[in-house]
């Protein structure tokens, strides 16, 4: 960025320069009040109350079977969930930047759709779309496909939500990257498939994978779309932040702290994993 | 054309066959996925006739769900636009030390889930929270009220405006506002004068992203709210009770008015983009 320093007033090495531009002060007082009040107040009370559970708390909250298997539930669905929108949503990318097609520009403006549609909207249609007797379910049911109800409804709600994240992260680099690499390849005759994987893939796996660890971060705590489809049944079809919910109607405040902590914490892990991986992938 | 070039063709695009599949694949992708949940709440919201699906939009419940979302959104973008300009500015026009973990800070409540963006300001201001007793002994109370529905809004739209900002005032520099003090402008002035026509598109693109989540968010207000039809059921949690009460054609009304929230942002999005697309700096992967 430009560092445009003023006329160094003074030369003492203790006086910061005077910087001519107005309202660094207000303007990060106002910043940092604001981040601290609404943010870090919040969830420091959430760090203080999970500190506070003490072993005995802890240790009741980590063997409880019903919170390992929703967060079991959470996190592999959500894993699976990010992965088929990678897949799906490179594959939309790519036909909508490299092919024409009539319709190709609605198309491209629908992507983007989950990012508006409130999230129970999405939740309430995609369950009646794949419900039994939907228009979707009806064909689905009867080859022993049941959707609603059960994980696979889940993976499905994750999917709608991560999609949009795949497709807008690659994208971009589709538009603008190697198609002359591609042509100068294709001249020293290679094929179709080996400029595929040594030309165009290359660049895009760090995008790849933005796109996946951002489906992944929203997957995990995604709560409106999940709950409807979901059935909501303790053990099989119930996320982590469902029991959170629960656990808040129960008055188990310690409990749903506990359970929001280790969600946090296993995601926090989770996601310095995949930049770790994007590091190597980069490197 | 020669052999020769008919293989350097076929390296540099796939065959025909392939590539309609590929579009057919993707459309049937987006179809069962995106348009038909759409298509189906716009046939289920009317399965019932205009005149059951006017009595449901114009039902007093609905009504004042209606009003609280316009209300808490009313409040949450103002302050989260004056906040992101503000920090906008701040992290774009100096350097100073911290900046680096500011930004990871604006984008933290990305990573968190709603529900856990509910929860927190229930440990604060909930019975049981840390300011729960000198709340009660006021009478006030935020958890199951309004300003508990703003704040988790708040929270969970805090750092829309913020990104779209920051990376557009990155690439402009400071080179015009310096040269507008030089010439004497004050902080106002040059604010009114000089950023703001620089800034307003991506300003509005911010502003439009942060209200169509306050207007739609769930899961955090879901956890403040206690649902009590009339006083703190937004629109999102009033398709959530009709919902539950198998009211399906009520609860597809409800939606179709968040829909067309959806429908409309999606439109002025694309406006946006297509018109003003120099004025919104560079958003890969920027949602």
């Amino acid at each position: 960025m430009n560092m445009a320093v003023a006329a160094p007033q003074s030369t003492s090495p203790a006086r910061r320069w005077r910087d001519p531009l107005p309202g660094f002060g207000l303007t990060l007082g106002l910043s940092l009040t604001w981040l601290g009040l609404i943010v870090l107040l919040p969830l420091s009370a959430l760090v203080m109350r999970a500190a506070d559970l003490g072993w005995d708390g802890w240790l009741q909250i980590l063997s409880s079977t019903r919170v390992q298997r929703a967060l079991w539930l959470s996190f592999s669905t959500a894993l699976l969930a990010a992965s088929f929108a990678t897949l799906i949503g490179a594959l939309i990318a790519w036909v909508l930047v490299r092919y024409q097609f009539p319709g190709r520009r609605i198309l491209d403006a629908m992507v983007d759709l989950p990012f508006a549609l409130p999230t129970a909207v999405a939740g309430i249609a995609l369950t009646a779309l794949y419900s039994g007797n939907g228009w979707i379910g009806q064909y689905l049911e009867p080859r022993g496909i049941i959707v609603a109800q059960t994980p696979i409804g889940i993976v499905l709600a994750l999917i709608f939500i991560g999609l949009p994240f795949a497709v807008r992260t690659v994208q971009p680099l589709l538009e603008t990257t190697t198609r002359e690499l591609e042509e100068a390849a294709a001249t020293l005759g290679a094929s179709r498939l080996t400029i595929l994987r040594r030309v165009v893939l290359p660049p895009l796996l760090p995008a790849l994978i933005t796109g996946f660890s951002l489906a992944f971060a929203r997957g995990v705590g995604e709560y409106g779309s999940v709950i409807f489809i979901a059935g909501n049944i303790p053990f099989v079809s119930e996320i982590a932040p469902l029991l959170i919910v629960i656990k808040l109607e129960e008055y188990d405040v310690a409990g749903a702290t506990g359970v929001a902590t280790l969600m946090l914490l296993i995601s926090f892990v989770l996601l310095l994993l995949i930049s770790a991986l994007q590091k190597w992938v980069t490197r | 054309m020669s052999a020769q070039q008919s293989t350097r063709d076929a390296a540099l695009t796939e065959p025909v066959w392939l590539r309609w599949t590929l579009i057919g694949v993707v459309v049937l992708a987006m179809f069962g996925l995106i348009v038909l949940p759409l298509v189906l709440v716009m046939v289920e919201a009317f399965a019932q006739g205009w005149v059951a699906y006017f009595t449901a939009i114009g039902d007093a419940d609905t009504v004042a769900a209606i009003k609280l979302t316009l209300v808490v959104a009313a409040i949450t973008v103002p302050l989260n636009a004056v906040f992101g300009i503000a920090a906008a500015w701040a992290i774009t026009k100096y350097e100073f030390w911290g900046k680096r973990l500011l930004l990871a800070l604006i984008d933290l409540p990305f990573a968190i889930s709603p529900v856990v963006a509910g929860l927190v300001f229930v440990l604060l201001f909930g019975a049981q929270g840390w300011f729960g007793e000198w709340l009660a002994q006021r009478d006030l109370q935020i958890i199951f009220a309004t300003p508990g529905i703003v704040l988790a809004t708040v929270f969970i739209t805090f750092p829309f405006v913020a990104r779209e900002l920051i990376p557009l005032m990155q690439s402009q520099g400071r080179d015009e506002e310096e040269a507008a003090v030089s010439l004497g402008a004050s902080g106002w002035t040059l604010f009114w004068r000089v950023t703001l026509p620089n800034i307003r598109w991506a300003l509005l693109y911010g502003i439009l992203l942060c209200n169509a989540r306050a207007m739609g968010e769930f899961g955090a207000v879901s956890v403040v709210s206690g649902h009590i039809r009339g006083l703190t059921n937004t629109l999102p949690l009033h398709v959530e009770i009709l919902h539950n009460e198998f009211s399906f054609a009520a609860a597809f009304a409800v939606a179709s008015l968040l829909t067309l929230l959806a429908l409309v942002t999606l439109l002025i999005k694309i406006w946006l983009e297509a018109r003003h697309g120099d004025a919104l700096a560079v958003r890969a992967g920027r949602h």
